[in-house]
């Protein structure tokens, strides 16, 4: 349990100004309950793949436990919000791991091709279905360039309070975004990795210019999969190829 | 299971068939707290509105008041027995089923959606973290 | 020339058997979708690589045949033939047969086909897939305003304007469904602009197959007469399409063939080591296009009718191959995220996506094809769709 109803009290006095000052020069996103979402941050992710270990599913647990995504049996047909992809260089033989989720476009085919506008884009750059108006048609499945999306193959039980699931429509990662709405700015995979794993991947607020992943990036520069298709994503990898 | 997909209309063919003056009424579980969000009347006629408008607000704009939220309606409506057992939505001891069974009109709410107050998932600790903060306790005083 | 006259099919015992035997299947296939729709989709074959299946095969064959089953009608009304004429209404009720058993069978495989009202009420306008819906029933209603004006004396001098919108539409619709497939810039099978007019040519070619099956079984079993002209006409011109269908996939593959980018994928259809390209070369080439290129041109066949059904009926079979490895096979190549990497994961990245076809989706893709069945037997059972006579001028004397 961490209800904290004066930290709420005191995030609702925050309305007015959606940053806290949290320490000299460094400002922290944070929003009222009532406030909607806007462009002004941007969540991302950063993998160092220089970290992740092939052997290491830290992330992977973490986002199924998150989100109560069970394992039936039926590996075809389960849903994985995350997996651990591993990618070798058949000449040089590097081998590279690392997590794959929903790399969160700026430009999201999946949004494009959706009929009824159930796969969308937040204004703070974390792309949803919207379940309530998925038809369950699987363009989008078709559409992703990543693999990003599971479609609910069976009746489900047991669904957590902050993560609705069903039957019939499609879900992938949704970057924690109960998380996010909670001025909790982690994901359950990014907690796992530093506590748990290699410390590969850190998130963060790709807008802010003084954010330890956008420090991250200027420095050491960070690729998009598939940056051909101008997707502008929203997580980013290190240490490829 | 979607057994409520066969219960309901059947359910629904009998509420019709007897639907006389000494039809009996659905049992409602008496709420916790001392006033719900809206007066009785304005929830019975539109509580479905506030929970439509509030779907759409919280997941395209990440608006996350919980007076007309379906996890807060679910914090005072749905109690536990003395066994400290939740009923579940398929049950006609879940507060909104118990209605929605008398009436005959379906919902799909929950078949995605947790049936029960976070305190039912205290246990599930282990399945991540709650979002225990956006709830907004009886205890608390009502705005 | 003498004024056609159209009668509606004989309502004996014969016609309402053959109505309730397939209204009991439908019935089953309902029971199926019910079962389908209770359980979940993962009593199927699809899962979460293959996410169209035997249904979309059937349904998109279905919906594309639809579009096809108009040239008839096309031809006698936009292109002034009028020897055709006498068969454009037929023409028109197999297309809306068509389509209303490709819509169904797309409907029934949607994971919340509740939600239908949604799908109606909810537009993302940048979506072809939204488009379609508008298409696809937008064709219904220029179908039925289609034939309305053929049905009224009256209004015969609309018939041209009608077929003209008529043509436009399902030219746009084709394109729409092409497009489906040629939109997706993820994918190593799709994301190609000749998948629009493949699927214009396609339609052409399906829709003439069914058509041609349909008059000769319908005329033979209600007992009118047909002459030889019209069958060869539309068997010399089902030919055409054939061929033309071969060109497109010719163009296709050989532009693929061109770009080292595409040279995995191209051996993965055509180099008789996949399923897949098993069923392109035996299947779509083979037996769906050559065999029936030699019975309708052959000098042995070329005047024989049975032969030509024969050669409709593989046409039809092909094109159910050929929507098989267009829409499966370019699913079951594995996604390209790291060209020329080796890649593995829990999620069956680097791998082709294996697809075992359940019974619940052949029934399925029956249901679909047994509403378009009796929506046109009723059809003609109903409306004077089809001629009492067809026989060939000089014959009918």
């Amino acid at each position: 349990m961490n209800f904290d109803p004066q930290r709420r009290e005191f995030l609702k006095g925050a309305t007015a100004v959606s940053t806290m000052t949290l320490a000299p020069g460094v400002m922290l996103y944070a929003r009222a309950p009532d406030e909607p979402v806007t462009g002004a941050v941007r969540w991302g992710m950063l993998i160092d793949t220089r970290l992740c270990q092939e052997d290491c599913h830290a992330c992977v647990d973490a986002c199924n436990t998150e989100h109560n995504l069970q394992d039936l049996g039926r590996p075809e047909t389960d849903a994985q919000w995350i997996r651990k992809l591993n990618v070798r260089d058949p000449l040089t033989e590097r081998s590279v791991s690392m997590p794959m989720m929903c790399q969160h476009c700026e430009h999201p085919p999946c949004e494009d091709v959706c009929p009824t506008g159930a796969s969308f884009r937040r204004a703070d750059g974390i792309v949803l279905v919207d379940k309530h108006t998925c038809i369950g048609c699987r363009y989008c499945m078709m559409a992703c360039p990543y693999k990003a999306r599971s479609f609910i193959h069976e009746n489900l039980d047991e669904q957590l309070p902050h993560a609705p699931r069903g039957k019939g429509c499609v879900e992938s990662c949704t970057l924690c975004v109960h998380r996010q709405d909670d001025n909790d700015h982690t994901t359950a995979c990014a907690d796992a990795c530093q506590s748990d794993g290699h410390k590969a991947n850190l998130f963060g607020d790709l807008n802010d210019s003084n954010s330890e992943i956008s420090q991250r990036i200027r420095e050491f520069g960070a690729t998009q999969f598939r940056a051909d298709l101008r997707l502008n994503t929203g997580v980013r990898y290190q240490g490829l190829f | 299971m979607r057994l409520s997909s066969l219960v309901l209309p059947a359910l629904m063919l009998m509420a019709s068939t007897s639907a006389q003056a000494d039809a009996p009424k659905p049992v409602l579980p008496e709420p916790l707290g001392e006033r719900c969000v809206e007066p009785t009347e304005v929830m019975r006629a539109r509580h479905w509105e506030f929970i439509l408008h509030q779907r759409d607000e919280t997941v395209h704009r990440g608006i996350r008041t919980t007076k007309h939220s379906l996890k807060n309606c679910l914090e005072c409506h749905v109690r536990a027995n003395e066994a400290g057992e939740y009923p579940r939505a398929s049950s006609p001891e879940h507060y909104c089923s118990a209605c929605h069974i008398y009436a005959g009109v379906r919902i799909d709410c929950f078949e995605c959606h947790a049936d029960r107050p976070h305190a039912a998932y205290d246990a599930l600790e282990h399945h991540g973290r709650l979002r225990t903060e956006d709830v907004k306790r009886p205890e608390e005083p009502q705005p | 020339m003498a004024p056609v006259r159209y009668a509606t099919l004989d309502a004996g015992r014969p016609y309402w058997g053959l109505l309730v035997v397939l209204a009991g299947l439908l019935g089953l296939g309902f029971l199926g979708f019910l079962h389908l729709e209770h359980e979940g989709h993962w009593i199927t074959g699809m899962n979460n690589q293959i996410v169209w299946g035997i249904p979309h095969v059937f349904a998109v064959f279905l919906i594309v045949a639809a579009s096809g089953a108009l040239n008839v009608a096309s031809i006698a009304s936009v292109f002034g033939r009028t020897d055709y004429k006498p068969l454009a209404r037929l023409s028109g009720l197999l297309a809306a047969a068509l389509l209303i058993g490709g819509l169904a069978i797309l409907v029934l495989d949607l994971g919340r086909p509740d939600r239908l009202i949604v799908a109606m009420t909810y537009y993302n306008f940048k979506s072809i897939f939204a488009w379609n819906i508008f298409l696809y029933t937008g064709l219904l209603a220029v179908i039925a305003l289609y034939l309305w004006v053929q049905f009224q004396p009256a209004l015969e001098r609309h018939v041209r304007a009608a077929g003209i919108l008529a043509l436009l539409w399902r030219l746009v619709l084709t394109t729409g469904t092409g497009a489906i497939f040629g939109f997706l810039v993820a994918r190593q099978g799709y994301d190609a602009a000749i998948m629009a007019p493949l699927f214009i040519i396609m339609s052409f070619s399906y829709g003439t197959a069914v058509f041609l099956l349909v008059l000769e079984v319908t005329c033979r079993a209600a007992g009118r007469p047909l002459g030889d002209a019209l069958p060869r006409q539309i068997k010399n011109l089902l030919g055409v399409f054939v061929s033309a269908v071969l060109y497109f996939v010719l163009a296709y593959h050989l532009t693929n063939l061109y770009a080292t980018e595409h040279h995995d994928f191209e051996a993965f259809i055509l180099n008789f080591d996949s399923l897949y390209s098993k069923i392109f070369w035996l299947g779509q080439v083979g037996l769906g296009s050559l065999v029936p290129l030699a019975l309708f041109y052959g000098p042995k066949t070329r005047n024989c009718r049975s032969s030509a059904m024969v050669g409709a009926a593989l046409v039809i079979l092909g094109g159910m191959f050929q929507l098989y490895v267009i829409i499966i096979g370019g699913q079951a190549f594995p996604l390209v995220m790291f060209p020329g990497m080796i890649e593995s994961s829990s999620f069956f990245d680097g791998v082709v996506a294996s697809y075992i076809p359940s019974v619940w989706e052949f029934m399925l893709g029956f249901t679909g094809i047994l509403i378009s069945l009796i929506a046109l037997i009723a059809g003609m059972g109903a409306l004077g769709f089809l001629p009492e006579d067809l026989s060939d001028p000089a014959e009918a004397g």
